[in-house]
């Protein structure tokens, strides 16, 4: 139970994609600007984090591992992710429209998170046993929740704050990122 | 078997990508059957057959949610812009007896009427413009909007939100463009049959 729980906060706060190991930036950046969508993107993604993290451990230990395979895990990581996004895409369109709707065009971006594919090949390197890499794979998508719905809420509030022009737009937004990261290296050394 | 095709490592990793690749194939036309989702066919074809103003003179938010309201069993005499034609239409294509227009959602107009601003007296509030829910107005804060008369649907939404009330509803005139050949006099159903014309005149 220990074990478990800190593989969740090292995923979670310690090693946290995107603050740390700067992985999935680009939704980071790019879903952030309004809080219901970030919120929407996070869950999405934390569940194809896990599906994909528990997918890409099977393939990888039964498929690549016995046939001496594992210089193709990159491009067979890829295929699972491929195939596990867009499986959640058409089970999320038949049983709630009203998610499918909201999500719209994030769930096929998921394919092109660079954390997605980092989680799996990181589990791959660690030699994790399936039920600690698909905690990795859920840690991680917590993690990205995490930030992410911060990151958003802060932008919100952004929006309507009087920022000197040299620094509005985008430039704020990365200023703030950059706190928040130096923010989430204090938590090295926790465990 | 495995350790025979390991040992030709080209063999092996064919095998594994094509097998992995016809794998989530197969599980993906699999899903693509088992939840294949299909639309409501009814709720096309009423939504064809209501105006489009997008008003929201029926309660819902547009056009469609109306079609799919009354897909569901709704009332089918909540839409003044398609007026009494409308529910004809609707009643016969659900084969219920048609309603009066319900006079809690407003009244059928005589006349189309197209908005039209007075530009002198137009502040730039754009609060017109947030009304439209057709895009009909064109204009920024602080200059002067107008309608594009063709985009108009004449649903009223943009005269209350206006400030200073510089937004006339005028009929819109009968040019050479507007005008179409009057609808044929509908004689009554004399009998319901499933013949096509051709034979029913046999």
């Amino acid at each position: 139970m220990q074990e478990f729980a800190i593989i969740l906060v090292s995923s979670i706060l310690i090693n946290n994609y995107v603050l740390v190991q700067f992985l999935g930036l680009c939704p980071f950046m790019g879903v952030s600007n309004k809080l219901e969508s970030a919120i929407g993107m996070s869950a999405a993604t934390t569940f194809v984090l896990t599906l994909t993290a528990m997918a890409s451990y099977i393939v990888d230990v039964m498929v690549l591992m016995p046939l001496g395979l594992i210089y193709l895990r990159t491009i067979a990581f890829i295929l699972v992710i491929a195939a596990v996004v867009q499986f959640t895409k058409m089970f999320i369109e038949k049983t709630s429209p009203l998610l499918y709707r909201v999500l719209g065009v994030f769930l096929p971006l998921i394919t092109t998170n660079c954390a997605v594919l980092g989680v799996a090949l990181q589990n791959a390197s660690k030699d994790l046993n399936f039920m600690q890499s698909s905690l990795y794979g859920f840690g991680a998508g917590a993690g990205f929740s995490l930030v992410l719905i911060f990151f958003s809420a802060m932008r919100e509030r952004l929006a309507a704050a009087d920022i000197p022009i040299p620094f509005q737009g985008a430039a704020i937004a990365m200023i703030t990122a950059g706190l928040m990261s130096l923010a989430f290296m204090g938590f090295s050394g926790l465990v | 078997m495995i350790e025979t095709i390991a040992q030709q490592p080209m063999l092996a990793a064919l095998i594994a990508m094509v097998g992995l690749g016809l794998l989530f194939g197969a599980l993906l036309g699999y899903a693509a059957e088992k939840f294949k989702v299909q639309g409501d066919p009814i709720v096309e074809q009423i939504d064809a057959l209501l105006p489009q103003t997008q008003c929201g003179q029926c309660g819902h938010p547009g056009c469609r949610p109306y079609a799919e309201s009354i897909g569901k069993g709704g009332e089918i005499n909540k839409c003044p812009p398609g007026g009494q034609a409308t529910i004809n239409a609707i009643a016969s294509l659900l084969d219920v007896p048609a309603p009066e227009l319900d006079a809690e959602h407003g009244e059928e107009a005589d006349v189309k009427t197209v908005a039209y601003i007075r530009e002198d007296e137009c502040i730039g509030c754009t609060k017109c413009i947030q009304a439209c829910p057709v895009d009909a107005i064109l204009g920024a804060a602080k200059l002067m909007h107008t309608v594009i008369m063709s985009e108009c649907t004449g649903c009223d939404l943009c005269v209350e939100p206006c400030p200073v009330d510089c937004i006339d509803m005028l009929p819109l005139e009968d040019g050479i463009k507007q005008w179409h050949w009057p609808a044929p006099q509908k004689v009554a159903d004399l009998i319901a049959t499933d013949r096509t014309p051709q034979e029913a005149s046999l």
